[in-house]
């Protein structure tokens, strides 16, 4: 609550909050864009124009940089820095470092993409950068955490509300798994090319650990902070159970950083680090399932506001395809199912339905709570909401039904013996087969994009709406 | 009494801090660090050596236009794959492999074992142009590999910051007599790296990989690669079930 006579935004740096926000919408767009685009490659290769910038081997790191760091990235910086001033009542710590945070990590963001185009690379899925962008994050990383931990500790209530614990263990496990993952030896001081300190299944295991826990901490834990702020604050209602939200950030975050492994099974990883691997994965059904139910509980009471509310609507999808995904996930990392599932589009299917399910519905739910309130005003159009949140639905099932089928049709080919024991089909057989799925996924993710399309128009609309309303430092005029 | 309670951890943001890091230290600690020192993790093979200075070359431009995202490296356990690829890949044949290259998707076949499969002049028409050759692919074509001259200046350089990161290369004479001993005269001239250039030029031309001698380009190094993949260990030389106990 604001003191007697200060606005909200006088109380708190909204400045920061608006431009990551502000760029959250750029690189959603982009990002998605990126993503259509390769889908399309995929499905009619003629599209690579024989231009090496845009070929797929060098786009897919671009799509997955923009719409996993810049789209998502920016959301967390925007909510966890909204997120912790609101929950701490008190102002941002570091005016100049969480600027720095801001510039640097959109410096990255362009400067990332073009590097690949240009084929640099350290062909290290979701940490494709080479050495000098690294160290750039790492820098912007170090003053995040010094930002956050700065403005929890001039906080006003005796507690950390529970979203800030997952921010914090994001922004803290972000920074193990980058550094180590990207220990790499460069060429020479004036060259972009590096080579990995490991090397074969060490390397392997690292970037592994690395790769499912970006998912488990960037794409997960940061998103389940915002589960956690925004689900309750739309529903105008408490978190369902404090006990719940205690047991799930623990075992959420000692269980996931042991499942990597269940990326490397079958390979020339040993068996045990596998094994252990699928295990811990199925015991984190238990905390996932047990974060989805407290998120979706907490609407007890409060369901009527499905109806009439279209951000509610995102939020609650969210929680559902989180729910579904970490389902997916553990059955996924079983041994029997990965021996058919790996290597095939089930994966990418599988990640989308937590990318765009999970982590970018629960992204337009709040970026549709928190716009307006930033620039002192309605959203613009409700309605618009609505129709993004059906395109959006309709986009993730065409996507992952197209997967799914793909994923499936490729295993299944691919060990189908003829009566004589031989190999039924040739390899570019089940490429063939993919073609009408490829389209499909294609079609779903124009869906998607159209759908990001309409929010960023709401979205512009809303902030002409609120600068025109109170002057563009969004201060409302005395007596508002 | 001492009695724990969860509201210290909720009311002290370093105490959150330092609880937090312990409970996400432990998965990698337990899973990674031992795969440095369980000796039978990268199990014992004859044959499998660092790569030349032209192959590394390649393997460069691999990575450079993303080959991975597509393409595993990695042949799993399975009858199919036995079948369609060849025996299943070990450890120990990426253990030069910095970084490693077992990929997550297969778009496209598994390359693990691609060397020597098809020749020279089918992997130069497949990649200018692989629906020429295969009309299902939907692989982009790459005609600039053929027309860019392969920069090699730097081959030294690359072949050091390797070596620093634990790959045989020899940079002294010891080193070199290092690589006699563990690989033979002829593998360990390859690996020196003050006649990397001189080997890069010699293989390059001997191999002819682009069909054309006048210069080296992209197409040669890459080539040069491909076709030396899965080739290093003679499986006939070993039993069936011999790896099986290292798994």
């Amino acid at each position: 609550m604001a003191a007697a006579g200060i606005t909200t935004s006088e109380q708190y740096d909204y400045e920061i909050v608006k431009k990551f926000a502000i760029m959250t919408l750029v690189w959603g767009m982009i990002g998605m864009g990126v993503g259509v685009y390769i889908a399309s490659e995929l499905a009619w290769p003629i599209l690579n124009w024989d231009i090496p910038y845009i070929t797929f081997g060098r786009l897919r790191p671009v799509h997955t940089t923009l719409v996993i760091f810049g789209f998502g990235g920016s959301a967390l910086f925007a909510t966890s820095y909204y997120v912790v001033q609101r929950t701490c009542q008190t102002r941002l710590y570091g005016n100049a470092l969480a600027n720095l945070t801001f510039w640097g990590w959109q410096a990255v963001m362009v400067l990332a993409p073009i590097s690949y185009m240009l084929g640099h690379t350290q062909s290290r899925e979701y940490a494709e950068m080479e050495w000098p962008l690294d160290l750039l994050v790492e820098v912007v990383w170090v003053a995040y955490l010094i930002v956050f931990v700065g403005t929890i500790m001039r906080r006003k209530q005796p507690h950390i509300y529970v979203a800030n614990w997952f921010y914090l263990a994001f922004i803290l496990a972000t920074a193990l798994l980058h550094t180590f993952n990207n220990l790499a030896i460069p060429v020479s001081l004036f060259h972009m090319k590096s080579y990995s300190l490991f090397s074969g299944v060490q390397d392997a295991m690292v970037q592994w650990w690395y790769g499912h826990n970006a998912v488990g901490f960037f794409l997960t834990a940061a998103f389940l902070g915002m589960m956690y702020y925004f689900v309750p604050k739309q529903a105008g209602r408490p978190i369902y159970s404090y006990r719940l939200s205690v047991v799930h950030f623990w075992a959420l975050s000692f269980l996931y950083m042991w499942v990597g492994a269940h990326h490397l099974h079958w390979t020339a990883l040993p068996d045990w680090t596998s094994t252990l691997a699928a295990t811990f994965s199925i015991m984190l059904l238990l905390p996932s399932w047990g974060g989805m139910i407290n998120g979706i509980m907490t609407l007890s009471g409060a369901w009527d506001k499905l109806r009439t509310d279209p951000v509610m609507r995102f939020l609650i999808v969210a929680m559902s395809f989180y729910g579904m995904s970490t389902f997916e996930g553990p059955m996924l990392a079983l041994k029997d199912v990965n021996a058919l599932s790996h290597y095939t589009d089930w994966t990418i299917g599988h990640v989308h339905s937590g990318a765009l399910g999970w982590v970018a519905m629960i992204t337009f739910g709040s970026m549709y709570h928190m716009i307006p309130k930033l620039w002192n005003t309605k959203l613009y159009s409700v309605k618009l909401a609505s129709v993004h949140f059906w395109l959006a639905t309709i986009g993730v099932l065409l996507y992952i039904t197209a997967m799914w089928i793909s994923g499936i049709t490729q295993g299944l080919m691919w060990r189908a013996f003829d009566d004589f024991g031989n190999l039924q089909y040739s390899f570019v057989e089940s490429v063939a087969a993919m073609h009408p799925l490829y389209v499909m996924r294609m079609i779903g993710g124009v869906f998607f994009l159209s759908g990001m399309l309409t929010m960023v128009y709401n979205c512009y609309m809303t902030i002409r709406q609120g600068v025109r309303e109170t002057g563009p430092a969004g201060v409302a005029p005395a007596g508002a | 009494m001492f009695s724990f309670k969860h509201e210290w951890i909720e009311k002290n943001v370093g105490l959150l801090a330092v609880a937090t890091m312990l409970a996400i230290s432990v998965g990698g600690l337990v899973e990674i660090t031992p795969l440095f020192f369980i000796r039978n993790t990268v199990e014992p093979v004859d044959g499998v050596r660092p790569y030349t200075p032209l192959e590394l070359r390649g393997r460069d431009i691999y990575q450079r236009e993303g080959c991975y995202l597509c393409h595993s490296q990695m042949i799993r356990p399975f009858r199919d794959e036995a079948l369609r690829y060849g025996h299943y890949s070990l450890a120990a044949e990426s253990q030069y492999d910095h970084p490693f290259q077992w990929g997550s998707k297969r778009t496209g076949p598994d390359l693990a074992r691609v060397g020597k499969k098809y020749s020279n002049e089918w992997h130069v028409q497949h990649l200018l142009a692989p629906r020429s050759v295969v009309p299902e692919s939907v692989m982009p074509n790459y005609p600039w590999l053929l027309s860019t001259p392969l920069q090699y200046a730097d081959i030294a350089d690359r072949m050091k910051a390797l070596r620093e990161a634990g790959v045989p290369y020899s940079l002294t004479r010891a080193e070199y007599e290092r690589n006699v001993k563990k690989f033979g005269p002829k593998v360990a001239e390859e690996l020196s790296i003050p006649d990397a250039k001189e080997n890069l030029i010699k293989q390059a031309q001997e191999g002819d990989y682009d069909g054309d001698r006048s210069n080296i380009t992209e197409m040669d190094a890459l080539v040069a690669y491909l076709q030396m993949l899965g080739t290093l260990v003679d499986f006939s030389k070993y039993d069936n079930d011999h790896f099986v106990k290292d798994r």
